[in-house]
């Protein structure tokens, strides 16, 4: 039976997790967390260690979980009524559920993006402004005008739009707009980019630009991103975790998961079997 | 003294508070970026002023409100307590208006006085007057300053001033929404409490249960007569004219109005003829009632003389009832509308599919599955026509008959309330308190048909969702 | 369907199938009749109304020559800007001297049927016209109210006769009356307006907007956004539900119990109407208003919260701006529906005779449909057509009103 193995029993030791190689200690760390939408148990027992500089992919058949997790870790989860988490996750060794936690504030460290675009019915730059704003990050329309620039730059969209900041973020095409949101989640500065399969609504070319573009954010953030793809997940990220039912069954280099995965179940999925 | 003059004194302190709080966040903001220690402010700067200007502008219009009410109890005590206020009559009427008459020369409202009497308060009324506006005035900037300068004293760069923004912002919104809360409360204790005076003086089961309505207003309020408050004529008028006369148009009619609009209808019909019954639904009752009076009434009576009736009256229940059918019309038509789209179109299409026609889908079919729905919407259009008042006012007559002739003149709850308080009856008669025991009933069966249409409705909406 | 399929092709299958498809037509008819009975009724009702209230925006008006040169009123022009200008000129004899060019022109009979008011009307005639006093010049003053109902053919044959004798002469006529939009209520229909009226309603509404849209938006709000669910938001919940269907008297009860004892002196005052009216329009605003704010995708709300908006931001800067046309359009139709509320104002006694417009929220005033509601009561013939005029512009501000919203609905409606 799948419930009765302990979800902790396959995972990487702790000092594996903290990656050797680059000596940092991980930016988020979650240890036996579990979500609850009221009764219902939709994550069980999950324990994860997030680094700066890598992209980390959550994979997993759909309800399994790891959309759950990831709202956890922002906690977006607040926002359904009923929602329960128990454990505890870690953002530069603060725990992000302990009470007097300014949410808004852990927001504007761990930013997200969505499934479906979902850009302000506002202008371009209004939509890229409005985090800087609400933070107080800039003085003066300058400062402003700058972070805006700079945002689009990294999310690669200015080129394209520079000449109609004025217009409607909802006028975009469907890959824009996605990259739009990201330049939105840039401006406020994140340490974390949480990424709720980004590109699920997109067509393949679309796809292919964000994947490009979470290949050259990497430098710069914490990256997680939950996707259907194993393909995706293989192509951008450098971690992998696989989630069933609610567990999270195997954590590990990406790599490593895909060609010579540790588990059975793991194995099952990546070559297809279910999911 | 008006507390409007408090208020925007509040609102002016206010508004420096704002600015002086927003131009020291400021200043908090550019000593962090000067160290360079790469910290924040820990709220907007807008947050700052806001924070400081609720707290000058909330405790001043907490003072203005309560000030208002004071500061005319202080000006008569003052008054009184002046040695011209002594040779004043002791009580009632005249005490009263000398009062008023010297108020209003102090205030500059009236020119000159009649009564010799206010001739020596106007002089006390005018220093009171002074004294109470200036002790408001005062008593507001120290309020106003005192909040101000506490709150301003709290700002630091790591306060967190949205917090509590926001948290007062949560109590407005709060607030608002408890105002329908006292709004029921306030109906309730209104009528119960009248109702259990008027209970006082006629018992509550000659009321309920009397056949004869004719209270006597100019009677002898200490002794009524108790015979003449029977309300069940009047409960039989309000049924007989909203739940049976005009149930009988709108429910056919409704009815069929909305299986056409839904089921038949090309869309171009459809976007002429649906806004022309949400028209018929925006007309005032106060039209529709003058209609009734003016056209239909006559129009029954003549039509009712040629028939060979001659006593038919011209005021009559049917042409109210068949009024206030037509105003319910599109009423019950929408319901019945909702209710038909949320039956599922895989039923009509099961339906459809086996060969039926579209009447025999429609009351085979979509009219079973709809049933609840629609008899939530008649319960709630009864409910409607019952609490009606204007076209019985204006067409039904005021004779309390207890008849099923619905050619004769017949009288209504909603009719009786009009008539119980527009008259010239006192407010301690039961003749006018009558008027809230019925309003009372009217609350309390009108609440029940809502209640129950609205459980019905929910109900039958989650068996198809 | 293949030719050997054989139930549809027996004769008692296609007899059946003509009388089902008979008895669908009739079906169809019916409802067809059901909805053309009701656009018919409404049709009567317009014209009724519209047939009616032309003659109310009209009054009988007798032409009456007068040489003002030659009398020579004893005033000084200076003194008609001044407030009591009317006064003054009655004091200089201008009812006199109305009543003698009457009588040379028109005879003493006739004289006699010009309204007790038609020297005021000569009176504003001059104060907005002084170079009048210097001239002759023929003004339309309005008669005498037997004399406008013989003019309409009732009343005594003698006055009957005479006012045919005058038309004839084309010296009494029926003529647009704008003074009906500028003037307030009267004992006399040749002299009733309806800007008190309207003016009543205006603060009326005025005071409701100003209550019940804040607090409407503000708990549509609160229930939609933030409201755990508990009890008490159940129990507000029940409230607004029941509170929309309550009938609009039981509302006037509270006014009149609640209200009038707090403040007694504000008996027919604008500010207490308004009140009552917003308690009854509140219910009705924020039950569209949180339809308007369900419409906005949670998707919104999900981006600003993830670049760290606080949940009160959230709402005032993206929710509350995209769902405001759905909260204006069920605002206008909750202000309309109390426009043409009529009960509630009669418990709290705005149904007061007014002759003069009222000047502040405080004073005494009546409403439109009020109005309407007081001279249907009346018997002479000329204030049933006065109704019916007042009808009308009372349905013109409906129709407006509601036509803003359908045009606001459909002009900011968003498909997300």
């Amino acid at each position: 039976m799948v419930t009765t193995l302990p979800a902790t029993a396959t995972m990487l030791p702790e000092s594996e997790l903290s990656d050797p190689q680059s000596g940092l200690i991980p930016k988020m760390s979650a240890r036996s967390v579990s979500v609850y939408y009221g009764a219902k148990q939709a994550v069980d027992d999950v324990s994860i260690d997030i680094q700066t500089k890598y992209v980390t992919a959550f994979i997993g058949p759909s309800g399994c979980g790891k959309s759950t997790f990831l709202r956890a870790l922002n906690r977006m989860n607040d926002t359904i009524p009923g929602a329960r988490v128990d454990g505890e996750i870690m953002l530069d060794g603060e725990d992000i559920y302990r009470s007097g936690m300014d949410v808004v504030h852990l927001r504007a460290r761990v930013g997200m993006v969505f499934q479906k675009p979902n850009p302000f019915p506002k202008s371009i730059y209004e939509n890229i402004a409005y985090g800087p704003r609400i933070h107080g990050l800039a003085e003066g329309k300058a400062e402003l005008d700058a972070i805006v620039e700079k945002s689009l730059r990294r999310a690669g969209l200015w080129e394209e739009v520079k000449d109609r900041l004025a217009d409607s973020g909802t006028a975009l095409s469907g890959g824009q707009q996605q990259r739009l949101c990201i330049a939105r989640a840039i401006a406020v500065d994140p340490e974390v980019i949480l990424m709720d399969e980004p590109c699920s609504a997109l067509d393949p070319i679309a796809t292919a630009k964000i994947e490009e573009l979470i290949d050259e954010l990497r430098g710069r953030y914490a990256i997680v991103i939950v996707t259907h793809s194993m393909q995706q997940a293989a192509r951008v990220s450098q971690r992998t975790a696989f989630f069933h039912l609610g567990k999270m069954v195997e954590y590990g280099k990406t790599s490593d998961i895909f060609t010579n995965p540790r588990e059975e179940r793991t194995k099952d999925y990546i070559t297809g079997r279910y999911g | 003294m008006s507390p409007s003059i408090l208020l925007l004194l509040g609102l002016g302190l206010g508004l420096a508070g704002w600015l002086a709080a927003r131009a020291r966040a400021w200043n908090f903001r550019r000593d962090i970026r000067n160290e360079g220690k790469g910290g924040r402010l820990a709220a907007l700067p807008s947050y700052h002023a806001w924070y400081v200007a609720l707290w000058i502008v909330l405790p001043v219009l907490v003072f203005a409100i309560a000030w208002s009410f004071l500061a005319p109890q202080l000006v008569t005590g003052w008054v009184l307590s002046d040695p011209a206020a002594a040779g004043l009559p002791h009580f009632g009427f005249e005490r009263r208006a000398i009062l008023d008459e010297a108020a209003s020369v102090a205030l500059g409202s009236a020119p000159g006085v009649f009564n010799p009497l206010a001739e020596g308060l106007v002089e006390p009324y005018r220093l009171a007057f002074a004294k109470v506006r200036w002790i408001g005035i005062a008593a507001t900037l120290v309020i106003g300053f005192l909040g101000g300068a506490s709150a301003f004293l709290r700002l630091r760069p790591e306060f967190t001033a949205r917090t509590r923004v926001e948290r007062t912002i949560m109590t407005v919104l709060l607030m608002a929404s408890l105002v329908a809360i006292l709004t029921t409360l306030g109906i309730l204790v209104s009528l119960v409490f009248e109702t259990i005076r008027f209970f006082g003086m006629v018992s509550p089961l000659d009321f309920l249960l009397g056949t004869h309505w004719g209270p006597d207003p100019m009677g002898n309020p200490l002794n009524p007569d108790p015979s003449r408050y029977g309300a069940i004529p009047l409960f039989w008028g309000t049924i007989y004219i909203g739940a049976i006369i005009a149930m009988f148009v709108a429910i056919p009619l409704g009815l069929m109005s909305a299986i056409f609009l839904t089921q038949y209808a090309s869309p171009r019909w459809r976007s002429v003829l649906k806004p022309a019954l949400e028209i018929l639904a925006g007309v005032p009752t106060v039209v529709y009632g003058y209609f009734a009076a003016l056209t239909v009434a006559p129009a029954i009576r003549d039509a009712a003389q040629a028939i060979g009736i001659a006593n038919a009256s011209s005021e009559s229940g049917l042409a109210a009832g068949l009024v206030m059918g037509v105003m319910i019309i599109p009423f019950v038509s929408s319901m019945a509308d909702d209710s038909i789209a949320a039956v599922p179109q895989a039923m009509r299409d099961g339906s459809l599919a086996m060969g039926a026609t579209t009447s025999e889908t429609i009351r085979r079919v979509l009219i079973p599955a709809a049933l609840p729905g629609i008899v939530a919407g008649v319960m709630l259009a009864i409910s409607r026509a019952i609490g009606e008042t204007m076209i019985v006012v204006m067409a039904a007559g005021a004779a309390a008959n207890l008849t099923a002739n619905p050619l004769e003149a017949m009288t209504t709850v909603t009719f009786q309330i009009v008539a119980m308080l527009t008259g010239e009856g006192s407010f301690d008669h039961p003749a006018t308190l009558s008027a809230f025991a019925l309003g009372f009933v009217l609350f309390l069966v009108t609440l029940a048909l809502n209640f129950f249409a609205l459980r019905v409705v929910k109900r039958f909406r989650e068996a198809y969702e | 369907m293949s030719e050997t399929a054989l139930p549809d092709r027996t004769g008692a299958f296609q007899a059946r199938l003509r009388k089902r498809y008979a008895s669908e037509r009739r079906f169809k008819a019916l409802g067809l009749c059901a909805v053309l009975f009701s656009v018919g009724v409404l049709a009567i009702l317009l014209v009724t109304m519209t047939m009616n209230g032309i003659g109310g925006f009209q009054r009988a008006e007798l032409a009456v020559p007068v040489d003002f040169s030659k009398a020579e009123l004893a005033i000084d022009p200076q003194r008609l800007n001044d407030k009591d200008a009317i006064q003054a000129l009655e004091l200089a004899g201008l009812p006199l001297l109305i009543d003698n060019s009457a009588e040379q022109t028109l005879g003493r009979k006739a004289a006699d049927e010009l309204g007790s008011e038609a020297w005021r009307e000569a009176a504003r005639d001059i104060i907005a016209d002084p170079s009048l006093l210097k001239r002759k010049a023929v003004l339309n003053l309005p008669t005498s109210k037997d004399l406008a109902s013989a003019l309409r053919g009732d009343g005594h044959e003698e006055l009957r006769a005479q006012a045919r004798d005058l038309v004839a002469k084309g010296q009494l006529a029926r003529n647009f009356d704008p003074g009906f939009l500028a003037r307030a209520d009267a004992t006399d229909a040749q002299m009733v307006g309806i800007w008190g009226a309207l003016k009543g309603s205006m603060l009326t509404m005025f005071v409701t907007l100003l209550l019940a849209f804040p607090v409407g938006v503000l708990a549509a709000l609160y229930l939609e956004e933030y409201a755990a669910k508990n009890r008490w938001t159940e129990i507000i919940e029940v409230s607004i539900n029941n509170l929309a269907a309550v009938p609009s008297i039981i509302f006037g009860l509270l006014g009149l119990a609640v209200f009038l004892w707090i403040f007694p002196n504000y008996r027919s005052a604008p500010l207490i109407g308004g009140m009552t009216l917003a308690l009854m329009t509140m219910p009705v605003i924020v039950i569209s208003g949180r339809n308007a704010i369900k419409a906005v995708p949670p998707s919104i709300r999900d981006g600003a919260l993830a670049i760290g908006a606080s949940p009160v931001q959230v709402v005032f800067h993206h929710v509350l701006p995209l769902a405001l046309p759905g909260i204006l359009t069920g605002t206008i139709i909750g202000m309309a529906r109390a426009l043409g509320e009529t009960a509630p104002l009669l418990m709290i006694g705005m149904r007061a005779f007014v002759a003069t417009p009222p000047d502040g929220f405080t004073s005494p005033a009546t409403a439109l449909p009020v109005q309407i509601f007081l001279w249907s009561d009346e018997i002479d013939r000329g204030f049933v057509e006065r109704t019916s005029a007042a009808i009308i512009i009372l349905l013109i501000f409906l129709l407006v009103m509601n036509g803003l919203a359908i045009y606001l609905r459909n002009r900011f409606e968003k498909k997300w």
